[in-house]
């Protein structure tokens, strides 16, 4: 008998019990189930919500490969620069089984907490309520360890994943009915309640705080930390290293050339929605150019204290912290984001507009995308609203046009 | 409790449960947020809120019938500021520090809806014992969530209570915290309070069906 069946006839046997969800949840996820519909009419398709959700899990594997690699490559880098024998990046040297050895065990505990402590809410909660598992919890649990650092204590962690399903989801009534993004909940929780393991310049690479005052002690600065302490950048990384990035941050954040193709993953298969990628884009692009302007301008002085975040060019705004995976991954929640199509653009464009905005004038928070994201995700609602009353109006004010004129017989009804 | 009817015993009971003025009227929820990042301070206004409040109801239920109902208001705003001023000046002779923490917050229990939403629909219309009891029982109440409030964000945020280190040291890194515990720092800022009153009232509505609204 094979483990289809098996947990089939554990279905049969539980159906009705407190316990029917959690063997349920297993069964539909392991296998497509033989059961057929037995009334009304139904759409026969695969792409269910577990199929979408792990068609966005598939687009996040290469980044968090690349994490692995990377946690593992900037902490030998860092080592290698205190000591004075730092080389320049090469693949040779990025990608090697002492990288990914020592970010897989950083990294891979944190994907276990996360999966196993909000899968674990989510049981408990469908065995509560009798409902069935939602499915939701997949992508967020996967989301969560590329956007935390590196060396965050599992059990910090762990209780950032019960309270921001908990508080975050469960509470509006689970997967669809949540009005904040769960992963950044997590992360805005973490980033609230233990600020000194997720801000400075030493969480972000492994090693940096446990060395911090010994003589081995390493740098785990960002680039958005230099630059927010005005300091030369360009000396130290250029834009490809950016690009490609091996540079420190969280996990999952750094390599944008990945998080590039990821996104066209989802854009191709109809998942994630391209409006909002493209309108984040823009609007970051909107206050880089802004800001640069600032500068060309010569309103701020080099002493300012804005200064290296101001000058820090447009496009290159793009490529560090975390703008490329929020925007790709985080604003694209089919669940949090405006549903019309108008109301996507202006949730986008505003993402990546007050992302940089937080980014620049704020020193207390380095990386402001999540709090856009979340502040936008409250948003989202209002903003469909209007998008659709302004429909509304169009359409009332072209019913009277047609009042009026009753003479013209044919009226080409548009759908909008 | 012998000196007391069946009724008057709902009156102090009632409040404290399933007639909850913070988790039930949703009153007061802008002190209940402001000053119960610590336990002390959770006790000192559930107090000085016990003794408007107590006070309070009495004087309006004795002046009830020659206040003129026009400008009934001012005159409750009048007695509530009277008695506000008497706990402020208590609070900065007998207590310094802790009026500091408090701050505008005293000042503000002249605001805080539950003192006027009581004289408006009880002491207005009932005797002066009655109100009595019915300003001890809602601010029983009141102090009720704001202990229970301020014992977990103190314990949970600064790992004290009362000002006592419970969980150990943070800084020698004793108890607790050798073993890598650490301080929610959320815990200390408002917006926990919120959401710490939001899961008192999904507890209390969980327990107690009756008491939801739909």
């Amino acid at each position: 008998m094979g483990m289809k069946q098996s947990l089939h006839n554990l279905k049969e046997k539980y159906k009705g019990k407190k316990m029917a969800p959690a063997f349920n949840a297993f069964h539909t996820f392991l296998y497509t189930p033989n059961e057929t519909t037995h009334s009304g009419s139904h759409v026969r398709a695969a792409d269910d919500l577990k199929r979408t959700m792990n068609t966005v899990i598939m687009a996040l594997v290469p980044v968090l490969l690349f994490g692995i690699f990377n946690a593992g490559y900037q902490h030998f880098h860092a080592i290698a620069e205190a000591q004075g024998t730092a080389q320049a990046f090469s693949w040779d040297l990025f990608l090697t089984w002492d990288n990914f050895w020592t970010g897989a065990i950083k990294v891979l505990p944190l994907l276990i907490v996360s999966y196993g402590v909000g899968l674990g809410v989510e049981f408990l909660f469908a065995v509560i309520k009798g409902h069935e598992v939602e499915e939701g919890y997949l992508v967020t649990g996967m989301l969560v360890p590329l956007i935390v650092p590196i060396d965050i204590p599992l059990w910090m962690l762990a209780v950032a994943v019960v309270f921001g399903v908990v508080i975050g989801k469960e509470v509006f009534g689970g997967t669809g009915m949540n009005i904040l993004n769960p992963a950044l909940t997590i992360r805005a929780f973490l980033f609230f309640a233990y600020p000194t393991w997720m801000t400075g310049d030493k969480v972000w690479v492994h090693g940096a705080v446990e060395r911090a005052g010994t003589p081995d002690a390493i740098s785990g600065e960002t680039v958005l930390g230099y630059l927010a302490q005005n300091k030369d950048v360009g000396s130290i990384y250029s834009w490809m290293d950016y690009f490609i990035g091996n540079i420190p941050g969280s996990v999952g954040e750094t390599s944008a050339m990945l998080i590039l193709l990821g996104g066209l993953f989802l854009i191709f298969s109809k998942i994630g929605s391209w409006r909002i990628m493209l309108s984040g884009v823009l609007g970051t692009i909107a206050m880089g150019l802004i800001f640069n302007g600032v500068v060309d301008a010569g309103w701020i002085t080099e002493s300012s204290k804005f200064y290296g975040l101001m000058s820090f060019s447009w496009w290159q705004h793009l490529l560090v912290g975390g703008i490329a995976f929020g925007i790709v991954y985080m604003a694209t929640d089919p669940v949090t984001a405006a549903q019309t199509n108008k109301g996507k653009w202006i949730y986008g464009f505003l993402i990546g507009f007050i992302s940089i905005m937080i980014r620049v004038f704020n020193p207390a928070f380095p990386e402001g995308v999540f709090l856009a994201i979340l502040l936008m995700n409250v948003f989202a609602p209002t903003i469909d609203h209007y998008v659709v009353q302004g429909n509304v109006k169009k359409r009332m004010k072209r019913l009277k046009n047609i009042a009026k004129a009753p003479e013209k017989k044919e009226v080409n009804v548009e759908t909008v | 409790m012998g000196l007391l009817t069946k009724k008057d015993q709902a009156l102090i009971l009632d409040p404290l449960a399933d007639n909850n003025p913070i988790t039930i009227q949703v009153l007061g929820i802008c002190s209940a947020l402001a000053i119960t990042a610590e336990l002390k301070a959770s006790i000192v206004m559930g107090i000085s809120v016990l003794f408007v409040l107590g006070v309070g109801n009495v004087v309006i239920s004795l002046i009830r019938n020659i206040i003129p109902s026009k400008i009934r208001i001012i005159v409750q705003l009048v007695v509530v500021a009277t008695l506000v001023i008497i706990v402020d000046q208590v609070l900065k002779a007998f207590a310094y520090e802790l009026s500091k923490t408090l701050a505008v917050f005293v000042g503000l229990i002249i605001t805080n809806c539950i003192i006027m939403g009581r004289f408006e629909a009880f002491a207005l219309g009932n005797g002066p014992w009655k109100s009595f009891l019915d300003g001890i029982g809602n601010s029983l109440g009141y102090a009720v969530i704001l202990i229970i409030v301020g014992f977990f964000r103190e314990l949970l945020g600064s790992g004290t209570l009362l000002g006592f280190q419970v969980l150990g040291d943070p800084v020698a890194k004793t108890g607790l915290y050798a073993l890598g515990y650490e301080n929610n720092g959320f815990m200390v800022l408002s917006p926990m309070a919120l959401i710490v009153v939001g899961i008192i009232i999904w507890v209390q509505r969980s327990r107690n069906k009756d008491l939801i609204e739909d």
